[in-house]
């Protein structure tokens, strides 16, 4: 299985090999990528050191001359600190650039809390034109990047250390019906999958799987919705993030959303993802026993 | 040919932004020399490809520029008669998507220097040897921390086509000059100039070093704005 980090690194670099118009603005984060490119295009894939804020503004910069931008860093370094760089130099000036995170909501889960970034996905909602992807496969982030990179949008991509053990055919906007049931709709996303098709076992329920909020099939879940009104959001971000983008596909007609996700405060264990996962809630035990609670309401 | 005469009647057009007066009157003999002598920029041609590059990072007191814009004909000197009024083109920060000429979307202090350092890097990965890129930045708005970011970063970059032209009205309170030395301690070719001085304005704006960058100190003493 190919990790979503060094996946990001690969399929960039093969871009940059590709396409002259890629430049790569990175802040010491996941260097080790990019040696080749770096060497090979040392004018257009740089280095520039511990400073989130002015990679994203140079990252800018190359926009501003026609460049199609690539910047990355941990996802809270990448979503977080440099926030209002990528609202105003990309957002309100019209330009593209795709921007990649790394470390999911808490990946990184023995670094402790300044390196979570659990509200990553709901802040760039909140930036018009960003678009939004999350990824669940190395093999998907390679898919997604190459779909996006070169529109007219801003795009962040959260990739995470956890991944599902198969890949889809993903692609921005899709939404993929695994299977059919009666009582309800359960949506996962990104790296969320496999453990929500496990907790499902034995559920009469729809199972679908997306890889993107923005775009979003908001037809297809209504389309899906109108026959099943309880829809249940399987996200590996804050719980509820996703509601603004699904509850539009809801509002004609009577139903009911429940988000299973991550809560909202502080984290101060340590250990690995996992252990999180479970004191969280969110493995298989936690998300099971949350789908049926919400199957019973 | 424009004269600065000219382009203070069309300030005195724009009206309601008294609050960023002081940043307007001090910012208009720099913007005036670098339009009248030093930048290629074409009117008719706004995004020329071999065009010179100007930022105003501060965005404040954008009337200025605007006046300097408007006189070279970039848009119609009229655009000046509903500054910040609804309908109207001209906002009290500039918006690159709306006023031919203005390259950045600023008033957020701390953004267009960094961004500019972009373009310097963009404009060498083109190939593009000759062109400059201008960036103005006030006294006060270098107390943001991401300025520092750039600063430390167009040195090590060796960005020769990257000018920094600091408007220092002396407008930050607390005061934390001399901003020629503490540029020149990070590495930047400094050079402090009288502020109202065209001619010490332009020599300093037509200095290129091959492998650093320029950072033009334009002294407003207090009182002088």
């Amino acid at each position: 299985m190919r990790d979503m980090r060094p996946a990001f690194g690969a399929t960039v670099s093969d871009l940059v090999d590709r396409d002259d118009r890629v430049a790569v603005v990175l802040s010491e984060i996941s260097t080790q990528f990019f040696t080749a490119a770096m060497r090979a295009y040392p004018d257009r894939v740089v280095n520039i050191g511990i400073m989130e804020q002015a990679m994203v503004g140079v990252a800018a910069g190359f926009a501003m001359e026609g460049f199609l931008p690539v910047a990355h860093s941990l996802s809270p370094f990448m979503a977080e600190r440099p926030y209002e760089q990528l609202k105003l130099d990309f957002g309100y000036q019209g330009l593209a650039g795709t921007f990649v995170g790394v470390g999911g909501s808490y990946d990184y889960a023995s670094e402790g809390g300044t390196h979570h970034a659990p509200a990553d996905v709901g802040l760039m909602l909140g930036i018009p034109r960003m678009e939004v992807l999350i990824p669940g496969h190395g093999d998907e982030v390679d898919r997604l990047l190459r779909a996006t990179y070169a529109n007219a949008h801003p795009t962040y991509l959260r990739a995470s250390v956890t991944s599902n053990a198969a890949s889809h055919e993903v692609a921005p906007g899709r939404l993929d019906v695994l299977r059919r049931g009666d009582r309800a709709t359960v949506l996962a996303f990104g790296p969320m999958l496999d453990r929500t098709v496990e907790a499902c076992e034995g559920l009469d329920v729809t199972l679908a799987y997306a890889t993107s909020l923005r775009p979003f099939d908001t037809e297809g879940l209504a389309a899906i919705a109108g026959e099943q009104p309880v829809v249940i959001s399987v996200e590996p971000f804050y719980e509820g993030s996703a509601a603004p983008v699904l509850t539009e596909a809801l509002v004609h007609v009577p139903s009911r959303f429940v988000s299973i996700g991550v809560p909202r405060g502080f984290i101060h264990g340590y250990g690995t993802s996992a252990d999180l996962d479970a004191d969280l809630g969110l493995d298989v035990p936690g998300i099971r026993t949350r789908l049926r609670a919400a199957l019973d309401a | 040919m424009t004269t600065l005469e000219d382009v203070r009647a069309l300030v005195a057009r724009a009206t309601g932004d008294e609050k960023h007066e002081e940043s307007t009157t001090s910012t208009l003999d720099a913007l005036w020399v670098l339009y009248e002598r030093i930048l290629r920029v074409d009117p008719a041609d706004p995004d020329a490809e071999d065009r010179d590059r100007f930022l105003l990072s501060k965005g404040h007191g954008p009337t200025a520029l605007y006046a300097v814009l408007a006189a070279r004909g970039f848009f119609p000197t009229e655009w000046l008669d509903t500054f910040m009024e609804h309908g109207g083109h001209l906002g009290s920060h500039p918006d690159r998507t709306q006023v031919p000429g203005i390259e950045a979307s600023t008033g957020s202090l701390g953004h267009g220097l960094p961004m500019a350092v972009g373009v310097a890097l963009a404009l060498r990965a083109k190939g593009l040897q000759e062109q400059r890129v201008f960036v103005l930045c006030g006294d006060a708005e270098l107390n943001e921390g991401s300025n520092w970011e750039a600063i430390l970063l167009a040195p090590e970059r060796r960005l020769g086509n990257l000018t920094l032209l600091v408007i220092d009205n002396h407008s930050s309170e607390p005061t934390m000059p001399p901003w020629d030395a503490r540029l020149g301690s990070f590495g930047w070719d400094t050079h402090l100039v009288d502020g109202h001085d065209h001619a010490a304005l332009e020599r300093a704006f037509r200095v290129r070093q091959p492998d650093r960058p320029t950072a033009v100190v334009a002294d407003i003493p207090e009182g002088e704005w």
